[in-house]
C-alpha cells in the first residue's frame, strides 16, 4: 500500500512538471517585457535593466525556469504587477471563500446526487428516471450563470428570501456567511449533480443483477438497505472517480460563479488578473488549481481500498 | 409459451424490411428534438437580416434600457415615418436585444461547429500516430496528460489573456483544451484496432503505414467522433458564452449570447430580460446538441454509451 502511495506520487511529479512548464511558457510567449511592466511608465533603462536582472530575465532560458520552478516550490510566487501585493499574500487572502463554496457545493452535489441516481436506477424506465436523466442533460446544458441569475431573480429579488450577492467572512458571523452561501452553492451544485446522478445511476444498475442483490432480497432485507448498502456500497468506485473528475468542473464553475455572485475568491482573482493581464497572479492560480485537482484525483485513487477491499496495491 | 402462427402455418414470417442506418437515427426522439432545434438555429443565424433586425451593433442613446414591445418612431429624411418594435426592449446602450440575439446565433453556432471540426483532425492526427508509434506514444502522452490536469476552463481563460481579444483567440482558447480528450479517445481506438486480424493481415500484405492508418484503422475511429464532436460543440458554444460573459472573450461590439448577458449584468435587478432571452437561447442551444449527442452515442457507439 504505502509502496503504491508513493509510486503514485512520483507518476504525478512529471504531470505537475509539464503543468508548470506551460505555465512558464505562457508568460514568456506573451508579447512585452515583464521588467519594464514592473518598472512601471516613468523609469529609465536603466532601472528597468535592474529589475531585469534581478528578476533573472537576463538568463538563458533553462536558467529562468529552474529559477521560477524553485522559487514556487519555497512557496514564492513573485510579485502580481496589478494589486501591488506578493502573489502568495493575495492567494491566501483569497482562499476562505472559494474553500467554502468548493465544500458546500460538493456536499450538496453529493446529498442530492447519490439518492436520485439510486432512485433513477431503481425505478429505471419509469416517469422518475426519465425526470432525472432529463434534468441530468438539462444541467450539462444551462450555463452556471444562467442558473445564478435565475435564482438571484426568484429568491432575492421576487420573493426576497436571500441576499442578493456578495460574501461574509466566516468569522464575521455564521447566519450570514450561511444565508450568503446558499444560492452560490446551490448553483454551482446543479451541473455537478447532473454528472453525479447520471454515473451513480449507471453504476448502480450494473450490479442491480448480481447475485448477492438477489440473496439480500431473498433473505428479506429491507429495499432501502439492499439499495444503500449492498448496492451503491459495490457501485461506489465509479461514483467516487466521477465526483474526483468533476472537480475539473467545479473549479471552472467558481470562476463563474464568484462573478456572478460577486465572492472576493481565487474564482473571481483569476478573472480579475486576466483582465488587468497580470501574469504572476495568473500563472499562480492555474498551478495551484492543478495542484488541487491532480492531488484530489490521486486521493479518489487512493479510496478506492475503502469501497472495494479486494482492490490490493 | 406461444408459437407464432407463421411458423406453424410454415411460411416464413413477413417482416418489414429492417432500417437502415438513416432510418433508425430518424426514429430516436432525442435525435429529431436535437437536430430540429439545430436546425432552427442555423436557418436563424443565416437569415437574420431578413427577421425584422436592425444592425446589432447600432447604439440609440435615446432610448436606452426599454423594455420588451416597445415602440419608437423613426422618421426618414423624406419625412414618412416608421415604427420599429424593439421585441426584447433595448439594452444599457439603447441596441436592440432582439437584433442582438438573433445575430448571437451566427457566432455561437460558427464556433461550435469551427471549434469541434478542428479539434477533432487536430485530434485525430496525433491521436493515430501515437497510437501506431510506441516511441512517440510516450512523450505525447505525457504532454496531454499535463494539459489534462488544468481545468479547461482554466486553460482557456489563461489562453485568452495571451492574445489579443477576438474570435480567432477564443477559437483557439477553446480547442487547446479540447483536443488531448480527442487524442484519448482516438489512440484508445487504435490500440484496439491493431490487434485485429485484418490489421495484421494488411501489415502481411505489405501495406505501407500511411495508407494502413488511413483505410484500416481511421475508418474505426469515426463513430465515436462524430459523437465526441457534437459533445465539444456544445461545451465549445457554452465555453465562449462563459468567456464573453465575464469580459475576457470576444469584443463586447460583437453581438454574442455571453455579451449580451455580460452587458446585462450591471443593470439586472431592474432589466432581467437582458439576461434572460440570450440565455434561454444558449441553453435551448447547448441542450439540443447535448441530446443530438446522447442519440447517436446510443446508435453509433453502444460501447461508450455503457461507459456513462
Amino acid at each position: 500500500m504505502l509502496g503504491y502511495i508513493l509510486r503514485r506520487l512520483l507518476a504525478t511529479l512529471p504531470v505537475m512538471l509539464i503543468v508548470a512548464v506551460f505555465v512558464f511558457l505562457m508568460l514568456r510567449l506573451t508579447p512585452g517585457d515583464p521588467a519594464a511592466v514592473i518598472a512601471g511608465d516613468n523609469a529609465n533603462s536603466e532601472q528597468v535593466a535592474a529589475i531585469r536582472n534581478s528578476l533573472g530575465l537576463d538568463q538563458p532560458i533553462f536558467t529562468q525556469f529552474f529559477i521560477w520552478f524553485g522559487n514556487i516550490l519555497r512557496g514564492d510566487f513573485g510579485e502580481s504587477y496589478f494589486f501591488k501585493k506578493t502573489v502568495a499574500e493575495l492567494i491566501t487572502s483569497r482562499l476562505e471563500p472559494t474553500l467554502a463554496l468548493s465544500l458546500a457545493t460538493i456536499v450538496i452535489a453529493v446529498a442530492v446526487a447519490v439518492p436520485l441516481g439510486v432512485l433513477a436506477a431503481y425505478r429505471q424506465g419509469t416517469l422518475i428516471d426519465k425526470i432525472v436523466m432529463g434534468f441530468s442533460v438539462l444541467g450539462f446544458s444551462v450555463p452556471v450563470f444562467v442558473i445564478g441569475y435565475s435564482l438571484i431573480y426568484l429568491f432575492a429579488i421576487k420573493l426576497n428570501w436571500l441576499p442578493v450577492q456578495g460574501y461574509q467572512r466566516i468569522g464575521d458571523g455564521f447566519g450570514g456567511f450561511l444565508q450568503r452561501l446558499i444560492l452560490p452553492s446551490v448553483t454551482l451544485s446543479v451541473i455537478y449533480i447532473a454528472l453525479i446522478a447520471r454515473m451513480t445511476r449507471t453504476s448502480v444498475l450494473d450490479v442491480m443483477g448480481e447475485d448477492y442483490i438477489r440473496t439480500a432480497r431473498a433473505k428479506g432485507q429491507v429495499e432501502v438497505k439492499v439499495l444503500f448498502k449492498h448496492a451503491l456500497k459495490n457501485a461506489a468506485v465509479p461514483i467516487v472517480t466521477v465526483i474526483g473528475l468533476g472537480v475539473a468542473l467545479l473549479i471552472g464553475g467558481v470562476v463563474v460563479t464568484e462573478s456572478v455572485f460577486t465572492i472576493p475568491g481565487l474564482g473571481r482573482l483569476t478573472v480579475d488578473a486576466v483582465l488587468a493581464r497580470d501574469y504572476p497572479t495568473i500563472q499562480a492560480v492555474i498551478l495551484l488549481f492543478s495542484f488541487v485537482y491532480v492531488l484530489i484525483n490521486l486521493l479518489v485513487d487512493l479510496a478506492y481500498t475503502l469501497f472495494d477491499p479486494r482492490i490490493r496495491y | 409459451m406461444s408459437v407464432e402462427p407463421a411458423l406453424l402455418a410454415g411460411e416464413p414470417a413477413a417482416r418489414p424490411p429492417k432500417p437502415g442506418l438513416p432510418g433508425r437515427l430518424a426514429r430516436d426522439g432525442g435525435i429529431i428534438f436535437g437536430a430540429l432545434i439545430i436546425l432552427f438555429m442555423i436557418v436563424i443565424g443565416i437569415t437574420a437580416p431578413w427577421l425584422g433586425t436592425k444592425n446589432p451593433s447600432e447604439i440609440n442613446p435615446s432610448f436606452r434600457n426599454r423594455v420588451p414591445g416597445i415602440e419608437q418612431t423613426i422618421r426618414n429624411d423624406d419625412g414618412t415615418a416608421r415604427t420599429f418594435t424593439y421585441r426584447m426592449g433595448t439594452d444599457s446602450l439603447g441596441r436592440d436585444i432582439y437584433s442582438r440575439v438573433i445575430y448571437g446565433a451566427r457566432v455561437s453556432l460558427i464556433i461550435g461547429i469551427t471549434v469541434a471540426v478542428i479539434s477533432i483532425a487536430i485530434g485525430l492526427f496525433i491521436g493515430l500516430i501515437a497510437g501506431y508509434l510506441r516511441w512517440v506514444d510516450a512523450v505525447v502522452m505525457r504532454l496531454m496528460d499535463g494539459l489534462m490536469a488544468i481545468p479547461a476552463i482554466l486553460l482557456a481563460i489563461a489562453l485568452v489573456s495571451l492574445f489579443r481579444a477576438g474570435v480567432m483567440s477564443v477559437i483557439v482558447a477553446i480547442i487547446v483544451p479540447e483536443v488531448p480528450r480527442v487524442v484519448r479517445l482516438v489512440r484508445s481506438i487504435v490500440l484496439s484496432v491493431r490487434e485485429e486480424p485484418y490489421v495484421e493481415a494488411a501489415i502481411c500484405a505489405g501495406t505501407p503505414t500511411h495508407l494502413l492508418l488511413f483505410r484500416h484503422v481511421l475508418p474505426n475511429t469515426i463513430p465515436a467522433l462524430i459523437v465526441q464532436g457534437t459533445f465539444i460543440c456544445a461545451n465549445a458554444i457554452l465555453l465562449e458564452a462563459i468567456l464573453s460573459f465575464l469580459g475576457i472573450g470576444i469584443p463586447p461590439e460583437t453581438p454574442t449570447w455571453g455579451n449580451i448577458m455580460a452587458e446585462g449584468r450591471g443593470l439586472f435587478r431592474i432589466y432581467p430580460h437582458n439576461i434572460f432571452f440570450p440565455g434561454i437561447c444558449l441553453a435551448l442551444t447547448v441542450l439540443a446538441v447535448n441530446v443530438l449527442g446522447d442519440g447517436l452515442r446510443d446508435k453509433l457507439d453502444p460501447k461508450l454509451a455503457r461507459r456513462v
